[in-house]
């Protein structure tokens, strides 16, 4: 099992989860509102399905999930981001979810059943996640706005990917990989300085009862 | 975004018809679809949705009944008492 690259999707797919809840209630549509919520708990559920898998049957995915330091968590800094501009929240879904399709594709060959299949599992549920990104793609691919922020997240949604995976998502964006020195502070294994804070809030409950809550 | 409503009709489980649900408002029906399966899908408590422009549906309201035709209704008469001695008849009792 591949612990460090099933690690960094769980983290990625956990903090996008809480990322792009921060629209619940503020999305421009009361639909789309509905409908992004809907699909940042369905990240959260795919983090817990891999926290699960990683811990084995006695592990505590909780744990996995809300013990780290902020420095030893592995997501991307392009889930860490901050976007209150529904332009650039939704031009991280349409990256993400390119991104997220390459590598998930690549796990669903992972000589591992167990990974294999939770990630043909997960694949089905992404695929309405990629209809909803394709669609506000299509819907806003020509303007300025949108164009200003796909390209800025750009080289973020390539630094989430290792780099074998890199040439077929420019492919798929129709977009030009960046120059390594534009990659610098956008890879994985950097973060964001925006990590902490959501850390912080993210973990909260957590921290004030180390015991353990009982809801 | 000024935007059409697409009327939801759900099919909770198979061989079950399809019954209105509700609505979503949505510029194109792929829209609708994406925002449907998220309202009245995502839960399990559909097995299959139809989308249908509310342009699309014709309205019919309005009833014309000036003459009291109440024979042609189903509370135009009772049939209890027919019922009652149609049973004696056969000799079987009532339901249940």
């Amino acid at each position: 099992m591949n612990e460090q690259a099933l690690l960094g999707l769980a983290d990625d797919e956990l903090v996008l989860g809480w990322r792009d809840s921060e629209w619940t209630g503020i999305a421009p549509l009361l639909e789309e509102d509905v409908a992004f919520s809907s699909i940042a708990q369905n990240e959260i559920g795919h983090a817990r399905a891999i926290y699960d898998l990683l811990v084995g049957e006695e592990g505590d995915a909780d744990a996995l999930a809300f013990d780290r330091r902020p420095e030893e968590y592995r997501c991307s800094p392009l889930v860490e981001l901050r976007l209150l501009e529904w332009s650039h929240a939704i031009a991280r879904r349409w990256l993400y979810e390119a991104a997220d399709e390459l590598r998930i594709a690549a796990l669903k060959d992972d000589p591992d059943k167990a990974v294999a299949g939770l990630a043909a599992k997960i694949d089905r549920e992404e695929a309405y996640h990629r209809m909803h990104a394709e669609m506000w793609h299509d819907r806003l691919r020509n303007e300025p706005r949108f164009q200003t922020a796909v390209e800025e997240l750009w080289p973020y949604a390539v630094g989430m990917l290792p780099e074998d995976l890199r040439p077929e998502l420019a492919v798929r964006t129709g977009l030009d990989l960046p120059s390594n020195n534009l990659l610098q502070g956008h890879e994985r294994g950097t973060h964001s300085p925006e990590l902490t804070p959501l850390w912080e809030e993210m973990t909260m409950v957590r921290r004030s009862a180390p015991a353990g809550a009982q809801w | 975004m000024s935007e059409p409503v697409w009327e939801v009709f759900r099919k909770e489980r198979r061989g079950q018809p399809f019954e209105h649900a509700g609505s979503v408002v949505a510029p194109d029906a792929d829209f609708a679809e994406a925002w449907a399966r998220e309202q009245y899908g995502r839960r399990g408590e559909s097995v299959a949705l139809w989308l249908v422009p509310r342009d699309s549906i014709r309205d019919v309201e309005d009833w014309a009944d000036e003459f009291d035709l109440k024979y042609r209704r189903v509370d135009g008469y009772s049939i209890k008492a027919r019922l009652k001695e149609a049973r004696e008849r056969a000799g079987t009792a009532g339901p249940g």
